[in-house]
């Protein structure tokens, strides 16, 4: 080495310690971050239990009503009158959750969604006799979520109305455990925007339905669920048990103006419906279901997940215990 | 306003036009959604695409008129296309000014140099025509080059979907297509050709643009270089088609770039009608090439098809896709029924469905999200050369007038009773009747005497809409798969 090219000491040293320092950062770095057993390396998801409970205080009577018609704006707006009106289940200034069934891309007259009417007069008294601040409508579909909000009618209907679509993004499911649930364990639900929202009203229609025997409210709740949910038709029963556990709604709307008798829960022709003209409103998920089985000639009894959910006390299946209100609306 | 630039804003202009119709391709009625914007236009007035599809049919699709207007102002003006309006030259062309940038007037001078070997794409042309025309193994590959559709299809399944897959604004679900790596493997490499020697892919590769050479040929208006010219060769310094100005100017490859206009400091480069024996108009095409080119051309498609290529008859296409045969003299393989699908069922093909068939589509009910839905003809309706027909529909469905017709079948599920929970391990599920969409259901049960639920498929009712595919929780392959047998296309 020629003196030219020599380090000087200076340099030598400058250069030594930031090679030292970065020895030094790299080893630290290691050595912090070095873990010998992979479980703890995983990531721990933050789990959920459950929602909160969204139910307003029962008043003795005012429990269920059933309305015959054929007009739904009627019909649903005279089954929320005779409970007591709007504005006992939404307060001024809250956020309501509208969970219909929207699991198909058929058109609403097809029966196997929620119909729009209902959805578009919910909202029209959440805002004007409930001076709610926001209604939002959420479902995770199983066709194409998008087509199904659009051709049901439910986006027409929200835009109108003033209510917002909230369609089933991946970033809005978290994973939810129900305490002694034995399906949903850690399993990734639309919680996100139930967390955020004051009120939650269930509207479905009266279905038939091959392996559940029937799709009512209870079963409506099924739409909240992501992942791989079809693995729970194995034990239908349990999920629909379990979801009904899970949720405790503000509200249910059973629409039973044409009960789907054959071919549910998608239908697919006008043939498969039956015209009965019946609105149910409730604030006992059970009791409605009960009522409603009746519509597609069953007995509450013939439905196991009823009879398991009035074990748990989830509600009654004896509607008519409940002196339900009865009226009639003529179009 | 330079010529130059006002060319420069009618690129950026197609452009973003063409990505533009490409986004608007999405469901709904806002203003960035399906609402009757013009989303075929570019395949429309593409010449190509016209000239393939009659070479291959022997008729002329009717919407494929306006390749006219692109023919006959190519007639009378040249290039122009290449220059003012192709959305893929304009890419080329940018990636080529990034690319060259740094290089002084010599070395461009010196790489913009024209070159036989440019002609290459003649052949090319030559090549994918004659194939389309041979009766025996008619075959339209014109789509895998010509730049119109390999851009659009570029667009639509590979740069939008990665575009909105991090937002999620067009759709609430990602979109996802097979074979997209191959997608970009293309796309890539044609852009970064562009640093070996600018507008590459124009250059060597594109068939349309050597229609359009083909075309120019008596064209009105040229490039003209005058007397005042005092060859100091700054025109060829950023010409886009390599023609040469500073010579015998190549007719064929001038692209109407407009760049030796302002790069000429003597005005001696004109856009006019003169007269000049400095033009030659047709391009240096040699016997010896074009026969080679026709024999190529004989024997591509036998080839193709000989490299992995099953029976096309068992590919599930989509409802209202034409017998297989007619289908594929007119499929381009634009990828514009995979963008409008709303459920992202239609697939490009992989070559695992043979050469001939990549990128055609085909519907993969595990992907998407539910199969074919019901009450959707969109596919049908966009498709610019009609190889998968429109339908009502009521003739989707066998409803009103067709109801003695029946609905139509894309194909026909089948049960494997080997992955079947009910019907290989006791388990009770039949979540493909429960979402079988038609009334009555062509998925029934037969329940067992210890009360477990069987599903059948009734054969004639089946649509071969996927959708029990899709949902079956069986996971990988499900336990129900819609095969092409009994599909509708197969009486066309």
């Amino acid at each position: 080495m020629t003196d030219e090219n020599k380090i000087s000491r200076r340099d030598f040293l400058a250069r030594a310690a930031k090679a030292g320092v970065s020895v030094a950062a790299f080893s630290a770095a290691a050595k912090l971050l070095c873990e010998s057993d992979v479980r703890k390396m995983l990531p721990m998801p933050e789990i959920f239990t459950g929602f909160k409970d969204y139910s307003v205080p029962a008043m003795a009577g005012k429990t269920m009503s059933i309305v015959s018609g054929a007009d739904r704006t009627q019909t649903v707006s005279k089954a929320i009158e005779l409970l007591g009106g709007i504005d006992r289940f939404v307060k001024p200034g809250e956020t309501v959750l509208l969970k219909p069934n929207v699991g198909f891309a058929r058109p609403a007259r097809i029966g196997a969604t929620s119909h729009p009417d209902i959805i578009s007069e919910i909202t029209r008294l959440c805002y004007e006799h409930g001076k709610a601040k926001k209604v939002y409508v959420m479902d995770n579909p199983i066709n194409d979520p998008a087509s199904c909000f659009e051709l049901s009618g439910i986006s027409a209907a929200a835009a109108k109305s003033g209510a917002e679509i909230i369609l089933p993004r991946e970033n809005l499911f978290r994973p939810v455990s129900l305490k002694d649930g034995k399906l949903i364990q850690n399993w990734p639900m639309l919680y996100e925007p139930m967390k955020r929202v004051d009120k939650v009203i269930g509207i479905a229609a009266v279905k038939n339905h091959a392996r559940s025997g029937a799709s009512m409210t209870m079963k409506n709740w099924y739409g909240l669920l992501g992942g791989g949910r079809n693995n729970f038709h194995r034990d239908i029963n349990t999920i629909i048990v379990e979801l009904a556990t899970l949720v405790k709604p503000t509200l249910v709307i059973l629409d039973g103006t044409d009960v789907m008798m054959t071919n549910g829960p998608t239908g697919g022709s006008v043939s498969d419906l039956k015209k009965t003209d019946i609105m149910i409103a409730g604030c006992d998920q059970v009791a409605v279901d009960a009522f409603g089985a009746t519509l597609l000639d069953m007995t509450p009894q013939s439905l196991p997940y009823l009879i398991r959910a009035e074990e748990l006390k989830l509600g009654t299946t004896d509607y008519k215990a409940l002196k339900p209100l009865y009226a009639e609306v003529k179009a | 306003m330079k010529i130059t630039a006002a060319r420069k804003l009618s690129q950026v202009f197609f452009l973003t036009l063409l990505v533009w119709l490409c986004v608007v391709e999405t469901l709904g009625t806002k203003f960035f959604q399906l609402r009757g914007w013009p989303v075929n236009i570019f395949l429309q007035l593409d010449p190509l695409t016209a000239i393939a599809t009659a070479v291959s049919t022997h008729k002329l699709f009717a919407p494929l008129l306006w390749s006219l207007a692109t023919i006959i102002l190519t007639i009378l003006l040249g290039r122009f296309f290449c220059g003012f309006v192709c959305p893929f030259g304009t890419l080329h062309q940018f990636v080529s000014y990034l690319a060259h940038k740094n290089k002084t007037a010599k070395e461009l001078i010196a790489i913009h140099q024209y070159h036989k070997t440019q002609n290459i794409k003649y052949y090319i042309l030559l090549v994918f025509l004659i194939a389309a025309a041979l009766p025996s193994v008619q075959n339209l590959q014109i789509g895998l080059l010509d730049p119109l559709p390999l851009f659009t299809r570029t667009v639509n399944i590979l740069l939008l979907p990665i575009a909105d897959n991090v937002g999620n604004v067009l759709s609430a679900t990602d979109r996802l297509y097979k074979t997209a790596p191959l997608v970009l493997a293309v796309f890539l490499i044609f852009t970064l050709l562009n640093f070996i020697l600018p507008r590459f892919f124009c250059r060597f590769i594109c068939p349309l643009g050597a229609l359009f050479g083909l075309l120019n040929r008596f064209s009105i208006w040229r490039i003209n270089r005058n007397s005042k010219c005092t060859d100091c060769k700054m025109c060829n310094k950023r010409c886009q088609g390599y023609c040469q100005p500073s010579e015998t100017i190549k007719l064929s490859e001038c692209l109407l770039c407009c760049n030796c206009l302002d790069d000429c400091k003597f005005d001696a480069i004109d856009f006019n009608t003169a007269s000049s024996n400095t033009i030659q108009s047709e391009p240096d095409l040699s016997r010896r090439g074009v026969l080679a080119a026709g024999f190529t051309g004989l024997l591509a498609m036998p080839a193709f098809k000989l490299i992995a290529a099953p029976n096309s008859e068992q590919i599930v296409r989509p409802p209202g896709a034409l017998s297989e045969q007619e289908f594929a003299k007119r499929c381009i393989k634009c990828g514009q029924c995979m963008r409008i699908c709303p459920t992202n069922v239609i697939q490009p093909c992989g070559i695992e469905n043979g050469l001939t068939n990549l990128w055609t589509p085909t519907m993969n009910n595990r992907m998407g999200t539910s199969g074919c839905q019901l009450d959707c003809v969109a596919c049908g309706y966009i498709c610019p050369t009609s190889a998968i027909r429109p339908l009502t529909l009521s003739e989707k469905l066998g409803k009103g007038n067709f109801a003695d017709k029946g609905p139509i079948k894309i194909g026909t599920a089948v049960i494997d009773h080997a992955k079947c929970l009910p019907w290989a391990f006791g388990v009770p599920c039949i979540v493909c009747q429960e979402n079988c969409p038609v009334s009555p259901k062509a998925i029934h049960i037969k329940t067992t005497e210890s009360g477990l639920q069987l599903p059948y498929i009734d054969s004639g009712k089946c649509i071969g809409c996927g959708i029990c595919q899709h949902e079956c929780p069986v996971s990988g392959d499900s336990a129900v798969v819609v095969k092409p047998f009994g599909q509708t296309r197969e009486k066309n």
